[in-house]
């Protein structure tokens, strides 16, 4: 064995080292995460800690637990936009809406919320139905910044051009600038969007399901997610979701690996919607 | 730096997997590699193209046709199968998991670009070592040399489009300066080369 294999297999080491120590010290458990992608992002974090090894980084997440909040925003990914993939929110809009329609009030999961984008956009796709009166949302997240910023509702007025494309895309029979007030730079969210939303903390990792359910949006999470997380995951939708609810996943996301897509139908293929399958 | 035509390359033992990352004059440089690929083609193939992400992918459909190995779009958590291009989805991360499964990351674009070269070309590093075959080709990006260096730190063989032929320059003279074991060859002789890889028992 070469040098260099040596120096990798102690990274690697350094690197479960690490996890479990946050585990262990902070209950944030990214041990089954994808392991590329979350050795790429604590490469970074070390470099920015100014840390020389993973190990280093470790000591100092240990004993100053200020550190965790910013390792927070490397291990976890923040990426959104508001109606992210305008195709997803049209079929949600055309297909999924008509079968919500038929209940007489409703519950949305939006799990891996980040600072809310895909809740906003659900909610107000929800008013333009007329669905929003019997709608609870919940969204959760692991990132306390995430489910402040999603709490607060207010985006940088650089990132609204894109937004609203995004929303003219999906069908939106709105214009967008109805739901928020520009000031200083910022778009500020119409509060009323979040009247019948709650945020939370809650980990597809480490904790149960929390509500009887009819639609879960959990968009580009599972890709951060091992097989064996993806599929405990997964089981949380099943058990939260009422019989023939629906189940909407990233656009590149799939349940072609996952040991609970028996349960599931697909229901709007290129879209990524599945429909939880009667009592068999 | 190696250079002239009939070289001996320099190429990992036992190669198991071969990466390629290219950008601008990428359909062109790629129709010279990838339908020279035989049919039953013992490695997997993960290639990153600079594509905008505006969401509708081309280029696995494009290639399809042209070859005689199976050519697709990478899904999350995929597992390699040999014989077979995987395209990285416009505006995501291809990457290769320890147990050389595929995953795809939406985290932030690196040298303005979601998919990177760089971003597959580390990972596969990590998951592969000496058994990776990594190919720079044209671009007029830095993208792919901090990549290139990565596996040829980890023993792996790096190829770099000869500067000359490349549409765009930029990213093989980047790639070449990171890595300056780097083997620099003719379109022709990289595919040549990926194909022998093919044949060694
Ligand atoms: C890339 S964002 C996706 C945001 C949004 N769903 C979308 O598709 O645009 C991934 C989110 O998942 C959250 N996340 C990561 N691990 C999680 C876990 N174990 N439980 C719940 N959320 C998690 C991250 O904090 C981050 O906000």
């Amino acid at each position: 064995m070469d040098l260099d294999t040596v120096l990798d297999k102690t990274e690697d080491i350094e690197l479960r080292l690490l996890l479990d120590a946050i585990y262990r010290r902070y209950h944030y458990d990214f041990r089954g995460y994808s392991m590329a992608s979350i050795t790429r992002r604590l490469r970074q974090a070390r470099e920015h800690f100014g840390c020389r090894t993973l190990s280093q980084l470790q000591d100092r997440v240990l004993h100053d637990p200020a550190v965790l909040p910013e390792l927070l925003s490397y291990l976890t990914v923040q990426v959104s936009e508001l109606f992210r993939d305008p195709p997803y929110f049209r079929a949600i809009r055309e297909r999924v809406v008509p079968h919500l329609r038929t209940y007489p009030s409703l519950k949305v999961w939006v799990a891996g919320c980040s600072a809310g984008e895909e809740l906003y956009s659900l909610a107000i796709l929800f008013r333009e139905e007329g669905l929003e009166e019997r709608t609870m949302f919940y969204g959760t997240d692991i990132n306390p910044e995430a489910i402040r910023k999603a709490e607060a509702g207010v985006y940088e007025i650089e990132r609204l051009p894109l937004f609203t494309e995004n929303h003219r895309l999906s069908g939106g029979k709105s214009s967008l600038s109805d739901y928020y007030t520009a000031a200083y730079g910022a778009a500020v969210f119409d509060k009323t969007l979040r009247r019948r939303a709650v945020f939370s903390d809650h980990s597809l990792v480490t904790d149960a399901v929390f509500a009887e359910v009819h639609l879960v949006s959990c968009r580009n999470v599972l890709i951060y997610f091992d097989r064996q997380l993806q599929d405990r995951a997964v089981g949380l939708f099943k058990d939260s979701l009422v019989r023939k609810g629906f189940l909407g996943l990233g656009a590149k996301e799939s349940l072609r690996f996952n040991a609970h897509a028996d349960a599931f139908a697909e229901f709007a293929r290129d879209e990524r919607i599945y429909q939880k399958r009667g009592a068999s | 730096m190696t250079t002239g035509s009939p070289l001996p390359v320099p190429h990992a033992p036992r190669a198991e997997a071969v990466v390629i990352g290219a950008s601008a004059g990428a359909v062109d440089a790629l129709s010279v590699i990838l339908p020279a690929l035989p049919e039953g083609y013992p490695l997997p193939v993960m290639v990153v193209v600079h594509v905008p992400p505006n969401k509708k992918s081309i280029m696995a459909e494009l290639f399809r046709n042209k070859c005689r190995v199976d050519v697709r779009e990478a899904d999350d958590k995929e597992p390699l199968a040999p014989g077979t291009v995987y395209f990285a989805p416009p505006d995501y991360h291809l990457l290769v998991e320890p147990d050389r499964r595929l995953s795809l990351s939406s985290e932030e674009p690196v040298h303005y670009s979601r998919p990177a070269i760089d971003v597959l070309f580390e990972s596969a590093a990590d998951a592969f070592g000496p058994a990776l075959v990594a190919v720079l080709l044209t671009g007029a990006s830095s993208d792919g040399a901090c990549g290139l260096k990565a596996v040829c730190d980890a023993g792996g063989a790096a190829l770099v489009q000869h500067p000359d032929e490349a549409a765009m320059p930029t990213m093989p003279r980047a790639g070449i300066a990171a890595c300056p074991k780097a083997s620099v060859m003719y379109l022709e002789q990289i595919a040549g080369h990926l194909r022998d890889l093919g044949r060694r028992p």
